[in-house]
């Protein structure tokens, strides 16, 4: 159907065009007029531009995200469309056929929307609130530590370790995430801890 | 990397080997191809298979997979044989000329020290011996036997042209020409890169495997210079910035390191970590370990963190064996030894060798929080998925749970790209449906679990209670102040001892450097080499200026490099003992006669004098080191060692399996396969359409590459007559997948000494959720042992056996 129609748009818009310089020429001016009107905008024209850097490899090559919506309050903000940022020294404006794709990484239909939960021996995930999943977590995490805690060693060295819970991290989340990350974790003597560096 | 992406372009010689860039790192590949261009650089692909960098190389190369230090040590012997070093640099910049202490050395591929039954070495006799006035004896000859460069020859005597056709199966003309391209560039105006990835790394000697190219390049004095380097082209966007943020079991950020229960205290724990300059006038630059650590301190927990408490030092968790890493982690879990695990953007199920371990081990846990924007096969380890995830739920009684968050396009924040720099983005869109941001859900978990321990107290709160939250609002710390924090910040006002009336650093200001890091209190920073990049001037690693004087690449003033900003590191080196430029066309930095000055930040004080101060300013010797002392654990040098699972005895030392240092638990070794019934030599590889196991989720790439399969050479495929397109049955001694046949010729059977090796290739990017068809990967089929000094698996070498098939289904 768009296609259809886009392309019985692009006719007229050619047939316009054909005619328009000669038509043009003798006077007629309202023909311009018509054609402007039948081509369509370019699709980025009033989309709102954001720099940002390729998750996937380590060139980290600049990228420019179109959203429609202005970045107003009440304005959702949708991504159309992903390009290679001109600007940037490395890439140059290029994407790789993974790059070139990210829009649909962004949209993939296998992201993760909601919290869901799954219970022992259950064959299916169920959607939970946010906050009954967080309760939850911190509530096993925290009768695993009372438990499991080694404060001193054999010989009376104070040694601080979880180790009955460890944790993975993303080599693919910001500094600041895993800034923020290393506090929580460290602190709580969790020594089973690494990122993707380790594989 | 040492370098960065954009100064590829310097280059005369690339050589890629353990790495596929053109293919995996494609935009970074550009360079390659502009320094081709506008240079006439060479590039040599070395590779067990022929892959899209070697199809636009200018020499190809093939090599059995898990052999490159006897390539590479072989690649030294040449040059030492036909004087093709760069002799000043050598002798100035490298521990060459010192002497190591007498007791050393090294027989039937072990070095001293070796205990076989704790496969692991006392290595006090790997050690320079030090004169009366505490420095390393030299020799500026190098003819002393004991000193480095001799014991270097001596070392890689055995690794002859022939020696390495036999080991490697790279026919001897080819390796020779190869040889020759590389010695070229020890011309003080020849520079060669040496780009590599995974391909190195993923060994049971993956370390070493790195070390060795690092002492090709340090005597053809590539190191420090334009265009050259140790270029690691790191897997994830910010693999790098985890890794500098200290996100491994035995790290602090900035490489400092956990204390061990050997360190009792903080006294102790600084005890070991002085770093006297071993010899003259050396910067020794971790003397300033104890300004780092006590700013880190600060930073983890604030006000708690007094001069008194040793600035908290005794609530950090100690280690009582070198580290908590993933396979061991594994192995305990295995055990029923672990009961929580979180994955942060980590797919284990997928990603870790011997995915049936892997499983039955995540069985055993009692709770899994997945954070993923992607719904990862980890996250449902527990379902039945027939062949591709053949379990009982019913049997499993792991509660677990998903929680969606944001992906790069609606977060805000820096990554690191392999080049070291810290670059900052901005969100485009909001989080779809109830996502949000992981900084969201670590302080909503933290935030609770603090609560819990203040109301109803508990097993040693006091770390916890305690840790330095100093955000707007608690519950949703925002990217700009965690990297204010990195940064670092003045505590409270420092003065000037000679006039207390001037002020030197004011309360609550951003650092400008990790030169006024502090030991006292009064500065804290979370991750030293990151201090510079958000100073009062504002966010560094936001910058975008394009400009670019004398076009060295450099980008100076294009986000922020770690560490100070410096864009080369080692570039001190770049010029000659008096501080001249090696090659004047590749002019970084040069000593002024007061100072170092020119297109990089130097990497040295500004006024150092040249011939006094080296330019290896983290070594306590000045100096790169050709022999690492007892710093790895494997051996001063690198040696030869097979793949635990090798289609071939190791020719140099028969009676040894794989490397003998490397830890490999009892059932793992059990779990071994032999040459008998697993004949192939298989390795694992990402495709350019593929990102990890992320991109099948995407439509346009699941349509790119659907479906999984395997690579075989034509001669294999006539053997076991596989058709091309045709199903296989590829099998190691702990597990099975079935894949099409891609029969190509982009391998082809190596001869190894004497015997026909064939190779298998076996791409990683297939599970059983996304966009793609549902298959399996290399860690179905690959061994659970690491690399000796840092337990990275070895995934690029192991054996199988391949089979016709009728496929999964009827099979």
């Amino acid at each position: 159907m768009l296609q259809e129609l886009s392309r019985r748009q692009f006719m007229k818009a050619a047939g316009a065009g054909l005619g328009g310089s000669a038509v043009a020429a003798l006077g007629f001016g309202g023909a311009e007029e018509a054609l402007a009107q039948a081509v369509r905008p370019f699709k980025l024209t009033g989309t709102t531009e954001t720099r940002n850097t390729c998750p996937y490899c380590s060139v980290a090559c600049g990228v420019i995200m179109y959203s429609l919506g202005d970045k107003s309050k009440n304005a959702h903000q949708a991504i159309v469309h992903i390009e290679g940022d001109p600007d940037h020294p490395t890439n140059r404006g290029t994407l790789c056929p993974k790059g070139s794709a990210l829009l649909d990484f962004i949209h993939s239909e296998t992201r993760t929307t909601t919290p869901q939960y799954r219970g022992p021996g259950e064959k299916a995930f169920r959607p939970i609130g946010w906050n009954e999943a967080l309760d939850r977590i911190a509530r096993l995490m925290k009768d695993d530590r009372d438990k499991n805690f080694i404060r001193t060693n054999q010989d009376g060295v104070t040694v601080n370790r979880w180790l009955t819970t460890g944790f993975l991290a993303a080599s693919a989340t910001t500094n600041e995430t895993a800034f923020l990350t290393y506090k929580v974790v460290r602190s709580s003597g969790i020594l089973a801890f690494d990122n993707q560096a380790r594989v | 990397m040492t370098n960065s992406w954009t100064d590829i372009k310097n280059t005369d010689l690339v050589i890629i080997m353990g790495g596929n860039a053109a293919e995996a790192h494609p935009c970074g590949f550009k360079w390659v191809t502009e320094a081709k261009a506008q240079r006439g650089a060479k590039l040599i692909v070395v590779d067990p298979r022929f892959t899209r960098s070697a199809s636009v190389a200018d020499y190809y190369a093939p090599i059995r997979q898990g052999t490159d230090i006897a390539f590479l040590l072989g690649a030294i012997k040449y040059c030492i044989d036909n004087d093709k070093i760069q002799h000043d640099y050598v002798r100035a910049f490298t521990n060459a000329p010192y002497i190591v202490k007498e007791g050393f050395g090294y027989q039937d591929g072990l070095f001293t020290g070796y205990d076989e039954a704790k496969r692991d070495y006392d290595r006090s006799s790997w050690e320079y011996e030090l004169g009366p006035d505490g420095y390393v004896q030299v020799d500026e000859t190098l003819q002393h036997p004991r000193c480095v460069y001799q014991l270097l020859r001596k070392h890689v005597s055995a690794y002859t042209p022939e020696m390495v056709e036999r080991i490697c199966g790279t026919p001897k003309d080819k390796y020779l020409t190869v040889c020759k391209m590389i010695a070229e560039t020890s011309a003080r105006d020849k520079v060669m890169t040496s780009m590599y990835a995974l391909g190195w790394t993923q060994h049971s000697k993956g370390s070493q495997n790195i070390r060795s190219m690092a002492m090709l390049q340090l005597l053809l004095g590539n190191i420090g210079l334009r265009g050259g380097g140790m270029n690691a082209l790191r897997g994830h966007s910010n693999i790098q910035g985890l890794t500098d943020i200290g996100l491994m079991s035995n790290l602090i950020p900035g490489y400092l390191t956990l204390p061990t229960d050997k360190e009792v205290d903080f006294p102790t724990y600084m005890s070991t970590r002085g770093f006297k300059p071993l010899r003259p006038n050396q910067m020794s630059y971790w003397q300033n370990y104890r300004k780092f650590m006590v700013s880190f301190l600060k930073s983890m927990w604030g006000p708690a963190a007094t001069a008194e408490n040793d600035f908290a030092y005794q609530w950090l968790p100690k280690l009582d064996v070198p580290g908590y890493d993933m396979l061991r982690t594994f192995d305990m879990m295995h055990q029923g030894k672990v009961n929580g695990y979180f994955c942060q953007g980590f797919n284990p199920l997928l990603s870790l060798s011997n995915r049936g371990k892997v499983s039955q081990a995540l069985s055993k846990l009692k709770f899994l929080v997945v954070m993923d924007p992607l719904q990862t096969e980890t996250a449902r380890f527990w379902k039945d998925e027939g062949v591709h995830n053949d379990v009982k739920p019913e049997d499993i009684q792991t509660e677990v749970f998903e929680l969606p968050t944001t992906c790069f396009a609606e977060d805000e924040g820096s990554l690191v790209n392999s080049g070291r720099w810290l670059q900052w983005h901005w969100p485009g869109a909001e989080p779809p449906g109830e996502a949000k941001t992981d900084t969201w859900i670590m302080a909503q978990l933290f935030q609770r679990l603090r609560a819990l321990y203040i109301k109803e107290g508990g097993a040693f709160p006091d770390p916890i209670v305690n840790l330095h939250w100093p955000y707007r609002v608690a519950d949703d710390p925002q990217p700009d102040e965690m990297a204010r924090e990195m940064n670092g910040y003045v505590v409270s006002t420092v003065t000037d001892p000679a006039d207390p009336t001037k002020v030197l650093l004011e309360k609550g200001k951003q650092l400008d450097t990790f030169g006024q890091l502090r030991d006292d209190g009064s500065t804290a920073c979370g991750c030293w080499i990151y201090s510079g990049c958000w100073t009062e001037k504002g966010n560094m690693m936001a910058r975008r200026d394009t400009s670019d004087p004398a076009n060295t690449g450099a980008y100076a003033n294009w986000a922020f490099s770690w560490p100070a900003n410096r864009r080369i590191l080692y570039n001190r080196a770049s010029a000659d003992i008096d501080g001249k430029a090696w090659d004047p066309r590749r002019k970084l930095i040069e000593w002024n006669g007061t100072a170092w000055t020119g297109y990089d930040v130097p990497d040295i004080a500004p006024a150092a004098k040249p011939r006094d101060v080296g330019p290896f300013i983290m070594n306590p010797e000045g100096t790169a080191r050709l022999f690492v002392r007892g710093m790895m654990k494997d051996g001063p040098f690198p040696a030869h060692y097979e793949p635990f699972e090798s289609p071939v005895a190791n020719v140099l030392a028969p009676k040894i399996r794989g490397n003998p240092a490397a830890r490999i638990f009892k059932d793992d070794l059990a779990a071994l396969g032999t040459s008998d019934k697993f004949p192939y030599a298989a390795t694992s590889y990402r495709l350019t359409e593929h990102f990890h196991y992320w991109t099948k989720h995407v439509w346009v790439n699941a349509v790119l590459q659907p479906e999984f399969f395997v690579e075989i050479s034509e001669q294999l495929a006539q053997e076991k007559t596989i058709q091309n397109g045709g199903w296989v049955k590829v099998s190691s001694n702990r597990g099975t997948v079935y894949a099409k046949a891609v029969v190509t010729k982009r391998i082809k059977p190596l001869i190894c000494d004497g015997k026909t090796v064939h190779v298998v290739g076996i791409p990683l990017h297939w599970g059983f959720t996304g966009a793609a068809r549902k298959g399996f990967g290399p860690n179905s089929l690959t061994p659970f042992v690491g690399d000796a000094n840092i337990e990275t698996p070895e995934f690029k070498a192991f054996l199988v056996n391949v089979e016709p098939s009728n496929g999964p289904a009827t099979s």
